[in-house]
This record gives structure tokens, C-alpha cells and sequence, in this order.
């Protein structure tokens, strides 16, 4: 890994050029994302310098960007409607504290534990309900939304072509908002949705009473956010690892992913997470080193204080194409191809983990089962032992535990052998089951007169096998 | 003639005629050395990672998807050398190869994407205006 002084000031540049490019493409982001959680668009303006700036001294992965995120904002939604913006703040610094506690216990190990089906499930599943939240905002709206929304993704996919310094999105907003004003054509804007606030964040504890019964209110809320937050932040920093062919300090990444969840509540910040697809802009835009998510973090809040009076005349079908745009690229599109070549069980797991997720509106139940259900999955696949004989020789090719045990038993005991020798040079014992099933059939057969002999046991087996026997005997 | 010939692939029909020109210039001297270069997009990376199980796995794929053209630099028995580089591929080939100063560029006319390729403009086409050595492009 890169020494402090590389990963700080080892690219300057590159770092500052991209930190402007990413600030000027979160700011739209970081309202819509407000607007998703249901608060003012401060709430994700105050998250996204707030989380960006300390991310950028207590991250693990240099060059990541964080801030307010829709997959956070969409875990927060029922909370905030049905408690108000203060239990949002408890429910972000708790969950800064579940997530330091997390990375203490180097939860990214745990990690690993996640397939690549329940990944694409997610984000697959986080397209949807991002976009989902957006029609609300174009039905019933009349013509004019239609036409903006459409003229909003003409221009951030053609764009891009053309200009490639300045975000697609920034352009279409300050067209597009420079037209509502020339033609005096009436939308619904930023400002009629909430405030924009021209000062920096500052220090208060969230209204809430400290009580056991907060506790109770928050706590769902803050271990969901916890998931999610991290699940997105290990996903994006292996993108980012992958992209610059350079390592990073997952752990250090969760824990730095809490603290900086932890002071943001007390900003007034929503909680946040890295953030997919502002990584990738960064990095594609020259982002390297730390100073770029700084640089991100402090010009966004630059911006909101010269340019807030601008930004609540923003029209919502513009935000509300962009928002499109972003599903679009968080959606994997090779996920169709997956479920017809990937095998069935990974398929099954992506699929139901979407499903989960769009029908209880909440990311992290869906990533919990889709875990589970794999595990399930692959406990099953990895108990299929095969089991030929030749002889009154069986020969067990497979791991034997107590998921495998069973059939095992079964196959052994039909034989019609005087002689029996089970060979297990293929095969390892796992646990008690295992051992279990093996004096199982060794005593039956006996008991019918047979002679049973096993060979081949590799020699941890053997360990095991004389351990839970209790005996030391060599077959 | 060449000591340094890089070979830019991406595991294509052509790549892999490219690959077969490379190996007779690399064969007109006993110093020289051929460096396969293969350069993923960035804008691949989110996929890669999502269907990859893992780092590794991913290694794995990306080096099965050039094993056709390791293949003949191996049978052929030329000294050679792989490397993976990010970025857009044609101005990240130009980069490369002015930073190892190598002395030829060696690549196919055309790649996998050919839509692409229509809308972009051809990785052949940006290397050979801006690359610093001489280039030779396959058919």
C-alpha cells in the first residue's frame, strides 16, 4: 500500500481536476437522494460534504468517493415519515457506531461471505426502487414533465460525446433551467420540495428523548444502514481496487465508513455510503489520492453557498432524468445474460434477492436472505458425495458432514458383500456427523457378520476421527 | 531488430493475426521480447467485478480470455511477458508504450466491439495517429 505522503499529494492535479468534477456531479445527486429519504435537500447537501471530507482522512481506499447515497436514502424513507428528521440523525450516528464496531472485528472477511449473486441481485434491486421513486414524480404531471425528463437524457447520453470535462448532468440542468426561465415555462422545482440553506452544517444533538424506546425506534434502521452502507463501500472500493490496480484497507475502510457516519448526525447529515458511480467518474476523471474526495467534499459545499439561491429554481423533471440516468447505470445489464448462463442456484439467488427487496422496499432483508439462501445453495451442492463400488470396494468421492452423512449410511448399509472396505481417499471427514456415520456402518455391518475394513483417511480426518472416538486405533 | 515489440490484444480474431505478425519480427532477432498488453476499460470494471467470485477469479478470466494468443507466443517459443493495464484502450496503449519506450506497436485493424468501434472511432486508428514508434497494423 501507498505511503500517507503518496496517497495525500501524490497526483495534486489529477486530484483536484476530478474532485470538481465529481462535486459539480453530486450536487444533483446528493438533493435527489434527499428528496428519495424524504428530507430537505440540505439533509443530503450537509451528508455529502460532511461524510466526503472526513472519508477522505479515515477512509481505507484513496480516490473512493462517499456522501448521501439512494440505496442509504431508500432504507431511511419509513423512518423519516413516520418519526421526522431527528430520529434520522440518532439513527446515523448509530449506525457510525455499529459500523466502527464492525470494522473493529474486521467484518471484512466476513465479506467474502457474500456471492456475487447476491451483489448483482443489489444493485440490480437498488436500480429499481431508485427509479421506482421517480415516477411519482413524472405521472399526472402534465406534457411538459414528459418532455423535460426525455430532453434531460437526450442530453446526458449525447453529451458526453462531445464534452468530456464538465459533467453531462450540470449541463443539462443549467440548459434546461435557462430555458425555463427564458420561455417562463412553469414546473415544479427543488424549491418547491424543500430549502437550500447558504451556511456550513453546525454542531447539535438530534431532539430526540434518550430513551430506551428511541432505541428500539432507531436500532432496525441503524443496523440496515450499517448493512447496506457497507455492503455498497466494499463493493465499490474492490471496483476501485480493480480500476487503479492498487490495494486498499477494507477494514480500515468500515471503520472510517462509521466515523464518518458518526459526526455527520451531529451535522445534520443523513447517513451515507462510497458511492458506485461518482467513484468511477473520479477515477475516469483522474482521481487518485485522498485530496480528490476532499476536494469533492469542500467544493460542493462551496458551490451550494455562492450558488443556493440558483439551485431551488433547478426544474424536478430534470432531477428526475438524471435520477433515470443513474438507474440505468446501476442496473448490471449483463444480469440477463447471467440468469440464462450462470448456474441455477446463483440465478435463483439474484432473482429472489431483487424480488425480496422491491416487495419489502428494504435493501438490507434482501441481502440477508439472498446470503442465507446461497448458503443453503452451496451446502447442498457440496453434499452431493458420490459413492461406486466395485467388488464390495466403495469408493466415496465428496466431503462427508452432516449434510452428506445421510446418504451415505443409506448406500453403504444395502450392501450384499461378506468382505466391505470403504475407501475415503477421496473424501474428508468434517465434524461429528461424519465420524458418527462411519462407526454407524462399521458396527452394523459387523453385527451382520460382515467385515468391514476403512482405508485411505487423510490425516486431519484421522485426527478427527480418533479425537471424538476418543481412542487411538489405526484401521 | 525489435528488442521491445509490444502486442496489443483483446483475445479477437484479429488480435490474434496481429499476434502471428509479431511473432516473425520477434523472431528476426534472438533479443527480442514481445509484451502482450491487454488494456480493460474502466467502464468494465463494475461488471467484471459483480460476476467475478473474486480478485483472483477475475485474474483467471481475464488471462483465459488472451490464451489464445499466449498459446502461440508459447508454442512458437518466443520470449514474452503479459500485461494488464486500465483505462481507455487506445490512448492508454500510446501511453504505455511511450513510457516503456518500446520499439514497435504491434495490432489488429479491428477489435471485439464493433459498434463501438463505429461510434468511437477505431483503437487502430488513435494509436496509429498518436503513438511515438513505428506501428504495425494486421489485417
Amino acid at each position: 500500500m501507498q505511503t500517507i505522503q503518496q496517497q495525500w499529494f501524490g497526483n495534486i492535479r489529477g486530484d483536484i481536476l476530478s474532485g470538481i468534477v465529481v462535486a459539480l456531479a453530486l450536487i444533483p445527486e446528493a438533493i435527489a437522494f434527499s428528496i428519495i429519504a424524504g428530507v430537505d435537500p440540505m439533509v443530503g447537501l450537509y451528508a455529502s460534504f460532511s461524510i466526503a471530507v472526513i472519508i477522505a482522512f479515515v477512509g481505507g481506499r484513496p480516490g473512493m468517493i462517499s456522501a448521501a447515497t439512494g440505496a442509504m436514502a431508500l432504507v431511511m424513507v419509513n423512518l423519516v415519515a413516520d418519526h421526522g428528521l431527528n430520529y434520522l440523525l440518532a439513527a446515523t450516528i448509530l449506525t457510525g457506531v455499529i459500523q466502527i464496531f464492525l470494522g473493529v472485528f474486521k467484518i471484512a472477511k466476513l465479506m467474502r461471505f457474500i456471492p456475487n449473486s447476491v451483489m448483482i441481485g443489489f444493485v440490480n434491486a437498488l436500480a429499481i426502487l431508485i427509479f421506482m421513486a421517480q415516477v411519482p414524480h413524472i405521472l399526472g404531471e402534465g406534457i411538459l414533465t414528459y418532455v423535460f425528463v426525455a430532453v434531460t437524457l437526450i442530453i446526458v447520453y449525447t453529451v458526453p460525446r462531445f464534452i468530456k470535462g464538465v459533467p453531462a448532468p450540470l449541463i443539462a440542468i443549467v440548459i434546461l433551467t435557462a430555458i425555463t426561465f427564458i420561455f417562463g415555462i412553469e414546473l415544479k422545482t427543488i424549491g418547491d420540495l424543500g430549502t437550500i440553506t447558504q451556511s456550513l452544517p453546525s454542531f447539535f444533538l438530534p431532539d430526540v428523548p434518550f430513551s430506551l424506546e428511541t432505541l428500539q425506534i432507531i436500532l432496525p434502521y441503524s443496523l440496515a444502514l450499517a448493512i447496506v452502507g457497507l455492503l455498497e463501500s466494499l463493493l465499490t472500493s474492490q471496483i476501485v481496487d480493480d480500476m487503479t490496480d492498487t490495494k486498499s484497507d477494507k477494514n480500515r475502510e468500515a471503520r472510517g465508513q462509521g466515523i464518518a457516519n458518526f459526526i455527520t448526525g451531529f451535522f445534520g447529515g443523513m447517513a451515507g455510503c462510497a458511492m458506485i458511480g461518482q467513484s468511477m467518474i473520479n477515477v475516469k476523471s483522474g482521481g487518485r489520492g485522498r485530496l480528490s474526495t476532499l476536494v469533492a467534499g469542500v467544493f460542493l459545499i462551496f458551490l451550494i453557498i455562492v450558488l443556493g439561491d440558483l439551485v431551488i429554481d433547478i426544474p424536478m423533471p430534470v432531477l428526475v432524468g438524471i435520477m433515470i440516468m443513474v438507474c440505468i447505470g446501476t442496473f448490471d445489464w449483463s444480469s440477463f445474460k447471467y440468469i440464462v448462463k450462470a448456474p441455477r442456484a446463483d440465478a435463483v439467488v439474484m432473482i429472489t434477492t431483487v424480488a425480496i427487496v422491491v416487495y419489502t422496499d428494504n435493501l438490507a432483508i434482501g441481502v440477508v436472505v439472498g446470503v442465507i439462501l446461497s448458503a443453503l445453495f452451496f451446502v447442498a451442492s457440496i453434499s452431493r458425495v458420490k459413492i461406486t463400488e466395485h467388488d464390495g470396494i466403495y469408493i466415496i468421492e465428496g466431503p462427508l458432514f452432516f449434510a452428506s452423512t445421510q446418504h451415505f449410511v443409506q448406500t453403504i448399509e444395502k450392501t450384499t458383500a461378506k468382505t466391505i472396505t470403504i475407501d475415503l481417499s477421496s473424501s474428508h471427514l468434517w465434524d461429528e456427523s461424519s465420524v458418527g456415520a462411519i462407526v454407524k456402518v462399521v458396527s452394523k455391518l459387523e453385527e451382520q457378520g460382515k467385515s468391514v475394513s476403512v482405508i485411505g483417511m487423510n490425516p486431519a480426518s484421522e485426527l478427527l476421527y480418533q479425537k471424538l472416538l476418543g481412542i487411538t486405533t489405526s484401521h | 531488430m525489435y528488442p521491445h515489440i509490444l502486442l496489443a490484444t483483446d483475445g479477437s480474431e484479429n488480435s490474434v493475426r496481429a499476434a502471428k505478425e509479431a511473432i516473425k519480427l520477434a523472431k528476426c532477432s534472438a533479443n527480442s521480447k514481445v509484451e502482450v498488453v491487454m488494456v480493460t476499460d474502466f467502464d468494465k470494471s463494475k461488471q467484471d467485478i459483480l460476476h467475478a467470485q473474486s480478485a483472483e477469479s477475475l485474474l483467471l478470466e481475464r488471462k483465459r480470455k488472451i490464451s489464445n494468443v499466449e498459446q502461440l507466443l508459447k508454442d512458437e517459443q518466443v520470449n514474452y511477458k503479459i500485461t494488464f493495464l486500465k483505462g481507455s484502450p487506445g490512448p492508454e496503449i500510446v501511453r504505455y508504450a511511450k513510457e516503456q519506450k518500446v520499439d514497435l506497436v504491434v495490432l489488429g485493424s479491428r477489435g471485439l466491439n464493433t459498434l463501438q468501434e463505429m461510434v468511437l472511432g477505431s483503437v487502430s486508428h488513435k494509436v496509429m495517429k498518436r503513438v511515438h514508434c513505428p506501428a504495425l497494423i494486421v489485417k
